[in-house]
Order: structure tokens, then C-alpha cells, then sequence
């Protein structure tokens, strides 16, 4: 501990509380409390009702969610495939060159996603990749955005596993193939399935560069709520935000309990 | 099947770590490299094993140049400092390892799996995992998944180093009973405990600063070293400057009668003098000196005494009555158990 004194470890908690009740559980509740109500003139909201949630778990939102997670699914999935791909050939290439490919694929983190999404939009409107309207477009996007943060957390985590083990599968008579298949893949999977829990958090939530490219048969939630709040619909957007919020803390739950079971170490 | 190194020059980076290495080993023989931290040791395996590739010389196994094969077709048992078992699989799925690999038939693996856990003492783990297991249980583990496979060649590198003394000691037993079962098996054995390398090796490779220092059986190395170094790694010794005279040598103004076999007289040059064939008191090849250390080691004491600037060690039977530190002693030792060696950079034989 690296306070000591008990009045000094009271300070330093009270200072942490008050932190993260106006920095992060404070907005979280306004978020909450609006989706129950109907109006909000006064200290707190008033005219409770479920009605907002009514709205927000049915049709249109309904179809939006199977949206987001149809679009996380796979963007996150095509992420992991090539971030695992590129940090496993990054491995086996010279300092130098992997470097240059680890700096390639962290270019989407750095560029504004709205940058993002304007060159997925101008490189996917003509023939012969004409992917523009389509729902095709938007999974690219979150694909590209996401893929750097599956390389980043594979290739560290390549970088930490002990040579020793690969080599000692080699000497005892086992292919590149084999060795890669059922000794490097499975003791990746902890931080393959943390990997996974990041590009579908991020997937989900996802607007600026969607704003762009959604075509009117695959609207994301995100957009819905801005749409929504963008009309005025405050309470109807608060309680689709809910409905985002629970849908993604249970998609980290199920990830986070197969990487339980992963981690055996 | 034999092991042989034919010039086998390694570098990492320009780096030269090991310098054109010419050894054999003979099938069914257990060879120890011995060295200090660095020499190379290591990376001599790694050559054999296919981790590493020479820049220039060949590898041989049972006579069959094997430089360009990849690890995975040599057919190596290897067993490293970290054992580096699989976590994710259990006992029995680490020592099949290398039989699934190299898709045996599933009969044929049961059996083979058994064997090698009854063989290592490890049959009532098979169900475990490696986190479920001592150090010592793993060693055994990673010794059986090697030699599942059933390899000519076994290479060890320092595998009791993450040990404690007692384990060790019964490790080394236990690695000298499997040689005894498998005695066609040739064994690359890397440490830098010389307790080891004598017990268990029928000759030992020497290594300092990537480079082979002189090779031989344990008992050869022991009683006659060729070299300063040699003599200082493998056991225990006294260095001592001499110059040669006619006859035997001059140490520190005192004449010694020892063999000087074909030195020139007048010739700078070092003997070598084990501490446990140094006698207390009278005798031939006497030197007279001050007492500056005693350390009682239970069966003995080891007297450290100061001549003319020199310390010498001594091993003795336990003194009833020791020397005290700064008492004035004699110490003497047989001609026959000196040995005389090129002169190098040692001299005080501390
Ligand atoms: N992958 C590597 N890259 C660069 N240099 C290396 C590498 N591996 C080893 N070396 C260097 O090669 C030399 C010999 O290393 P090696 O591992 O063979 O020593 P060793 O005799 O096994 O030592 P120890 O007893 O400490 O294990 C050392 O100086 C080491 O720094
Ligand atoms: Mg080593």
C-alpha cells in the first residue's frame, strides 16, 4: 500500500469517489434516469414510465441491435483472423520489417475515424469494389478500425510467449503447421479472447466513420441513438443507449467467461 | 547414434559464440559440457538441436550430415532449464506430444505414454497438469515427453539447475539409472556444476569463451589437466608459479622435486596441486607458510596458508586440535600428485 497513514487512505478513497461519480457514474445515471421518463425540467426526472423501453427493444431498435452485433461479430472476427495472421508472420520476419508492419496496422488508431470511414467510402464506391450501399462497407470499416487493436494485443502477447515452447514441440517432431495449431494458438488464447472482447466493445460503439457509410438496410445502434436525439427523442435515445449499454456488458460477459476458462495458467 | 561436430562455428550478429567446435560423441556415451556462464554451451546444443544454424561447419548424427535439416526431422529428444511442458495439456498430452505429431497409432502411444511415466517414476500424474506439479515432477515429466519418442540422442541442458541440492543429488541417481535402461542412448549433458558433469558423464567437454578447452574422461581431467583452466573448473586446485630447474621446480625460493617431463629449465611455468593431497606437517616437496583461513567442512578442514605471497589450499581430515589463524605451518605434498602446466594467467591459486 502505498499510503499509510488510515486519515490519508479516507482522503485518497474520497477523492477517487467523488472522481469517479462525476467522470463516469454520474452521466451513466442521467443516461438511466432519462430513459424512465418523459420529462426532465427540475433537479431530477420526472413523469416515470417504461414506455421509452417499449420502443427501444422493439422494431426498428430491435433490428438495429441485431445490426450491431451481426456487424461486431463479424468485424471483430475478420479483425482477429488477420491481426493474428500479421502478428504471427510479423514474428517470424527481422526487427526492422516488423517495425515497419506494426506501424501499418496501428495507422488506423492514429487516423480519425471519420477519415477512416471517408477512405472506406472513396476506396469501396467504384467497380470492381463496389461495396457502397451495401452492408458490406460498414462491416469493412469497423474491420479496418478494429484490426489494429487485434494485432497490437496478439503480436505483445507473441512477444512475451517463451520461445522455449515452440522449440521444444519442433525437437519432439512436430511441423510449423502443428506447432502453430496446437501449441502457439492455444496459449494465445487468453489474450485472443481479450482481443475479442476489445474489437466488439469498440465495434458496437461505433458512429463516426458508420455515419458515413450505413446504407438504410443496416443501421447500426449507435445511429439510431443520434438519429433519435438528433429528432429530439432525448428519453426514446437514453433508453436505446440502455439497451446498447446491457447488450455490450453481456457480450464482455460471455467473452470474459470463455477467457476464464482459457487461462489456465 | 553418435553426435559429431565438425568445425562448428556459431555467431549471432558477428558475434562469434562458439569457435570452431570439433567434438564426438560416441553412441551410448554421456558427454558433459562443462563451462562457465556464457562459454557457449547453450548454443553448441541449440547447433545440434537445429535452433541455431552454424555459419560455417557441419553436424553429424549417427553420421549423417544434418546442418540443413529444420529441428522438427531430427528425431532430438531435448530437455531444456525451463522444461517449457505445455500448460494447457495434461501430463499424459505433454509426453504424447511428439507420437501425435508424428501421428503414431493411438495403441502404440498408450503404451509408449505409459512406458515413459513408468520409466520416470511419474505413472500416478498422468492426469495432472504441469502447474500441478513440483519442479522435480516436471523435470521428470519433460524427461519422459523426450524420450517418448524413443530418440537416439537426448540433450540436456542444465536440467537440475532449478533444483534444490537434495532433489539434485537424487536426480542424478535417477539420470544414472535411465542411462543404465537405455544404454544405446547418447546424452548431451550441459551444466556448469562440475559435481555433476563428474558424476554422471563418461567424458567431459571443457568450455571457456566459446571455445573447446580440452576434452576427456572425468578421471583424466581430474588427475591430469591440461591446462590452467581446466584444472581450476574441473575440481578444486592449487596454482602455483614455478620456474622450471633441473630435476623439478622453483617455488618461492624453495626447491620442489616434481616431474618436469619435457619443460626447459629455466621455463616459466604453473603447478597444479590438488588441496586434498596437501599434507599437514613434514614430508617430501615441504613449504613453510602462515595460516590466514580455517574452515571446518565437517569431514575435513581446508586450511588456506599464505607462502611468500601465495595462498594454498589444503583439505584435511578434521584437526582435533587445528592450526589457528597466523600460526606458522608446514604443508607438503607427493611428487606424483602435482602436475606441471603450461604457464598461463592464474599464479596464486586463489
Ligand atoms: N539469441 C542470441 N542473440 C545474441 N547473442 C546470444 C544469443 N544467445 C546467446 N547469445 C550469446 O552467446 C554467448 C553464449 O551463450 P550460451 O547461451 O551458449 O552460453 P552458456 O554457456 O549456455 O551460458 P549459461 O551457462 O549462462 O547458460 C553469450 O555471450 C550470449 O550472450
Ligand atoms: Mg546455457
Amino acid at each position: 500500500m502505498l499510503v499509510h497513514s488510515r486519515k490519508a487512505r479516507w482522503a485518497v478513497w474520497a477523492v477517487f469517489l467523488v472522481l469517479f461519480l462525476l467522470l463516469f457514474a454520474l452521466p451513466l445515471l442521467v443516461v438511466l434516469g432519462a430513459s424512465f421518463a418523459t420529462h426532465w425540467s427540475g433537479v431530477l426526472p420526472s413523469g416515470m414510465t417504461t414506455a421509452n423501453y417499449r420502443v427501444a427493444t422493439r422494431g426498428e431498435a430491435l433490428e438495429a441491435l441485431t445490426t450491431s452485433l451481426v456487424t461486431a461479430a463479424v468485424a471483430s472476427l475478420l479483425a482477429l483472423t488477420v491481426g493474428t495472421w500479421a502478428a504471427l508472420a510479423g514474428a517470424a520476419l527481422r526487427k526492422r520489417y516488423r517495425r515497419l508492419l506494426d506501424a501499418l496496422f496501428v495507422l488506423p488508431v492514429a487516423v480519425p475515424s471519420v477519415v477512416v470511414g471517408l477512405s472506406v467510402l472513396v476506396a469501396f464506391s467504384q467497380p470492381p469494389l463496389l461495396l457502397n450501399g451495401t452492408r458490406w462497407i460498414v462491416i469493412v470499416a469497423h474491420t479496418v478500425l478494429v484490426t489494429a487493436f487485434a494485432h497490437q494485443s496478439v503480436s505483445a502477447a507473441l512477444a512475451r510467449l517463451d520461445p522455449a515452447f515452440e522449440q521444444a514441440a519442433a525437437s519432439l517432431g512436430a511441423r510449423p503447421s502443428y506447432v502453430l495449431l496446437r501449441v502457439r494458438l492455444p496459449l494465445l488464447l487468453p489474450s485472443l479472447t481479450a482481443a475479442a472482447g476489445l474489437c466488439l466493445a469498440l465495434s458496437m460503439g461505433e458512429l463516426s466513420a458508420t455515419m458515413m457509410l450505413y446504407p438504410p438496410d443496416w443501421t447500426p445502434l449507435p445511429v439510431l441513438i443520434y438519429a433519435a436525439t438528433d429528432r429530439g427523442a432525448l428519453f426514446t435515445g437514453s433508453a436505446v443507449a440502455v439497451v446498447l449499454m446491457a447488450a455490450t456488458l453481456l457480450v464482455l460477459l460471455a467473452v470474459s467467461r470463455v477467457r476464464t476458462r482459457a487461462s489456465y495458467r | 547414434m553418435g553426435i559429431r561436430f565438425d568445425s562448428v562455428t556459431v555467431a549471432y550478429d558477428g558475434n562469434v559464440v562458439l569457435d570452431s567446435l570439433d567434438l564426438t560423441v560416441e553412441p551410448g556415451e554421456v558427454m558433459a559440457l562443462l563451462g562457465p556462464s556464457g562459454s557457449g554451451k547453450t548454443t553448441a546444443l541449440r547447433a545440434v538441436a537445429g535452433f541455431v544454424r552454424p555459419v560455417s561447419g557441419r553436424v553429424l548424427l549417427g553420421g549423417r550430415d544434418v546442418t540443413d535439416l529444420p529441428p522438427y526431422r531430427r528425431g532430438i529428444g531435448m530437455v531444456v532449464q525451463s522444461y517449457a511442458l505445455f500448460p494447457h495439456m495434461r501430463v499424459e498430452e505433454n509426453v504424447a506430444f511428439g507420437l501425435r505429431a508424428r501421428k503414431a497409432p493411438r495403441t502404440e502411444i498408450r503404451q509408449r505414454v505409459a512406458e515413459a511415466l513408468e520409466m520416470t517414476g511419474m505413472a500416478g500424474y498422468a492426469r495432472r497438469h504441469p502447474r500441478e506439479l513440483s519442479g522435480g515432477q516436471q523435470q521428470r515429466v519433460a524427461i519422459a515427453r523426450a524420450l517418448a519418442i524413443r530418440p537416439d540422442v537426448l540433450l540436456l541442458d542444465e536440467p537440475l539447475s532449478a533444483l534444490d541440492a537434495q532433489l539434485r543429488s537424487g536426480m542424478l541417481t535417477e539420470l544414472a539409472r535411465l542411462h543404465r535402461e537405455l544404454p544405446d542412448l547418447s546424452m548431451l549433458y550441459v551444466t556448469h556444476d562440475q559435481v555433476e558433469a563428474l558424476t554422471l558423464a563418461d567424458r567431459i567437454a571443457v568450455m571457456d569463451r566459446a571455445r573447446l578447452q580440452s576434452c576427456g574422461t572425468p578421471r583424466e581431467l581430474y588427475r591430469a589437466p591440461a591446462d590452467e583452466f581446466t584444472a581450476s573448473f574441473v575440481g578444486n586446485a592449487n596454482l602455483l608459479p614455478v620456474t622450471v630447474g633441473c630435476g623439478g621446480v622453483d617455488f618461492a625460493g624453495a626447491g620442489l622435486k616434481v616431474g618436469t617431463g619435457d619443460a626447459v629449465a629455466g621455463a616459466r611455468a604453473t603447478l597444479c596441486v590438488r588441496p586434498h593431497l596437501v599434507g599437514l606437517g613434514e614430508g617430501p616437496n615441504r613449504l613453510t607458510g602462515t595460516v590466514t583461513e580455517i574452515q571446518w567442512r565437517g569431514a575435513t578442514h581446508r586450511l588456506y596458508v599464505e607462502v611468500d605471497g601465495h595462498t594454498l589450499m589444503a583439505d584435511v581430515r578434521e584437526l582435533r586440535d587445528p592450526p589457528r589463524h597466523g600460526d606458522r605451518v608446514h604443508v607438503h605434498f607427493a611428487a606424483e600428485d602435482a602436475v606441471l602446466l603450461p604457464a598461463g594467467v592464474a599464479g596464486d591459486g586463489s
